[in-house]
């Protein structure tokens, strides 16, 4: 049954297009991108190296702008605000989660996790009791004072998450996740991603090379050249 | 917010401690060195004018000849009894007239000797520098006639040769004339210009010249005004008064010359506190070429911590708290520099004073001032690497290696 009102998407492109570099050094790392992403989605991108795919994630995370076209973010056109208000944006709405983690070094896990509440004003009280609970929803509770070169990669990745769920935002964008992972890590972090996605309703998207890991979303968009090759929903997943 | 800052600034150079030390080194050396010349300077200056103060009655130097650039004092002929004597009678407008003749000597008391400066002079000398005697007695009528050998010690001479010894009634030998202490003068301390007036053997005037010098020259006299008594008038008359006895032909210039003590030791206290000045402002300026060491250290941070920097502003940092950490830890550096200046500043202060015979008063005005230059330094020249760490991109700070 089609709604009589169509809501707004969370996530809207229309046909954005990036480009780097000028002349014959141009790169088109986008080369018009239509695509509507809703609210609860677990999307998993796929793509040849250099298809665009961090590209996309950058635009949807509002750390770059497109050259042409427009990304709506919950019917905002995100290339009308300033950088500050795209950092207020990001703050309140999105989770990151890099490419080979990202954490502070010489700071310890909880620290680490707290970060994204220092920069929105709240009291240190606060801000501990929630960086505990992320931690623990990411299953390490006990582990909240090591500094992060203390912890393996798969305990830096949790922490990773926590650090981006502990905001409770809308959206998780997750940069190949488990790259530097082996598999039955991989198989830990994926599982958590699931529940936060299914559990807590959180919007996932996700960039991997891996098929394995693409199986746990329920929607696959392949990239290839800057454009989406295929677009398709994965029925097994759970 | 401000304090998470401060905290994670204060993380930052203890991480470093080394690096933080030297990198603040130029603030500390240049807060030190202000607070210290400024200190001395002012120690400087209060003893000046403290000097002048003591100098009570208006004191005016009669030298023979005229100073200055190419004008030899050498030349001059030295004054005479008769001189002193003339201007005993004839100056009105005198408290004392006190005539000098000086000569260098070696003192030996018992195993004890040293050389010191030997003073030959009247009873006047102790009125017109306000001197007065700690034991014994001054010259009698009789011994300034008869030049007997007597004298009056100044401290430093009394502590170094007699010790724990009562010196008067004591023959001292002063080169080789055996000489009875009658007296011993209060200490006195440094003069304005550095030298102990304490390290003196004074006596009568005659028994200098007859048994040591082997002249009547008298290189100064010490005339004092008057309480309330005008010192321009006696200063007038004075040089009217040798111009007469000297016989020099109107037109013709002065053969001596007549000083105001106080204008000299005020202009002396003028020199000392522009000289202040100037090597606190030289001072300063060392504390500019700080300010680019720490400009330096925090663009070499911002480098090393562009990651850091890409994660904070992805994460959700404004431009502006990322700048505000920046610029508090540059801030908090120099303050660190500008506290341990402090310390060094005052201490070698201290020191110089105490070596100098200087009082050690510290001016908390200077103190603040430099303080604050410091942080205004931080601020100043860390706002550069501070904005081009808010205005990193992003996307290209995390990934830098
Ligand atoms: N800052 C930049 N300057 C110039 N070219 C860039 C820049 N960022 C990305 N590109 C180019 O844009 C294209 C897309 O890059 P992107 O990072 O999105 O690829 P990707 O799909 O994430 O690849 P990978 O799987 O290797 O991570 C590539 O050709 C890349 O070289
Ligand atoms: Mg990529």
């Amino acid at each position: 049954m089609q709604k009589a009102i169509p809501k707004t998407p969370l996530i809207e492109f229309r046909s954005v297009t990036k480009t780097y570099g000028t002349g014959a050094a141009t790169v088109h790392a986008l080369a018009g991108v239509d695509l509507v992403i809703e609210r609860g989605e677990f999307v998993a991108i796929m793509g040849p190296s250099g298809s665009g795919k961090s590209t996309t994630m950058n635009v949807i995370g509002c750390l770059d702008v497109p050259s042409t076209g427009q990304y709506l973010f919950q019917g905002v056109d995100t290339g009308t605000l300033s950088r500050n208000q795209r950092t207020r944006l990001r703050r309140h709405f999105l989770g990151f989660v890099f490419q080979g983690f990202n954490l502070l070094a010489r700071t310890t896990a909880v620290e680490n996790v707290e970060l994204p509440l220092i920069y929105r004003g709240l009291a240190p009280v606060e801000r501990r009791k929630l960086a505990i609970k992320a931690l623990e929803r990411v299953g390490l509770g006990g582990r909240i004072d090591h500094g992060s070169s203390e912890l393996s990669g798969g305990q830096q990745q949790r922490v990773a998450i926590a650090r981006a769920i502990v905001t409770s935002p809308r959206v998780l964008l997750a940069d190949e996740p488990t790259g530097n992972l082996d598999t039955k890590t991989s198989r830990e972090i994926m599982d958590l991603i699931v529940s936060l996605n299914r559990d807590q309703g959180i919007t996932v998207v996700m960039v991997t090379h891996e098929a394995d890991i693409a199986a746990y979303a329920r929607r696959v968009i392949r990239f290839v050249d800057g454009r989406i090759d295929s677009d398709t929903v994965n029925r097994e997943a759970a | 917010m401000f304090f998470e800052t401060l905290k994670l600034a204060v993380q930052a150079i203890r991480r470093n401690a080394l690096r933080s030390v030297l990198t603040v080194l130029g603030i500390v050396i240049g807060v030190g060195a202000v607070i210290a010349m400024v200190t001395i300077g002012n120690g400087t200056t209060a003893k000046v004018t403290a000097d002048l103060a003591k100098l009570g009655t208006n004191l005016l130097s009669v030298n023979p000849g005229q100073f200055g650039p190419g004008r030899a004092s050498s030349e001059a002929k030295p004054f005479n009894y008769r001189d002193v004597e003339a201007m005993k009678q004839q100056l009105l407008g005198a408290r004392a007239v006190a005539p000098l003749a000086q000569k260098t000597a070696t003192v030996i008391y018992g195993t004890e000797n040293r050389s010191t400066t030997v003073i030959g002079t009247s009873n006047d000398y102790f009125l017109t520098q306000d001197w007065d005697l700690s034991a014994g007695r001054t010259f009698l009528d009789g011994e300034m006639r008869g030049g007997r050998a007597v004298c009056i010690i100044g401290e430093t001479v009394r502590s170094k040769l007699f010790g724990r010894e009562a010196p008067v009634g004591r023959s001292l030998r002063v080169g080789s004339v055996a000489c009875e202490v009658i007296g011993v003068l209060q200490a006195k301390g440094q003069s304005s210009f550095g030298s102990d007036q304490d390290d003196v053997v004074i006596m009568p005037i005659r028994t200098l010249h007859r048994r040591l010098a082997g002249n009547t020259n008298i290189s100064r006299i010490f005339v004092s005004a008057k309480n309330g008594g005008e010192t321009a008038k006696v200063q007038r008359d004075i040089e009217w008064l040798l111009r007469e006895r000297r016989k020099i032909a109107p037109g013709k210039e002065d053969d001596f010359s007549v000083h105001d003590m106080k204008q000299i030791l005020q202009a002396t206290a003028g020199t000392t506190a522009m000289l202040t000045g100037l090597l606190g402002a030289v001072a300063a300026v060392s504390l500019l070429v700080g300010g680019i060491g720490i400009m330096n250290i925090m663009l070499v941070s911002v480098t090393e911590r562009t990651r850091e920097i890409g994660i904070r502003l992805a994460i959700g940092a404004l431009e502006s708290q990322v700048l505000m950490q920046f610029l508090i830890e540059a801030v908090a550096l120099s303050v660190f520099g500008g506290i341990l200046g402090v310390i060094l500043g005052l201490s070698l202060a201290l020191l110089a004073t105490m070596a100098l015979g200087v009082p050690f008063i510290v001016s908390t005005g200077i103190v603040l001032v430099a303080f604050a230059f410091a942080a205004l330094v931080g601020v100043v020249f860390g706002y550069f690497p501070a904005r081009r760490a808010a205005r990193l991109d992003p996307i290209e700070a995390l990934r830098h290696e």
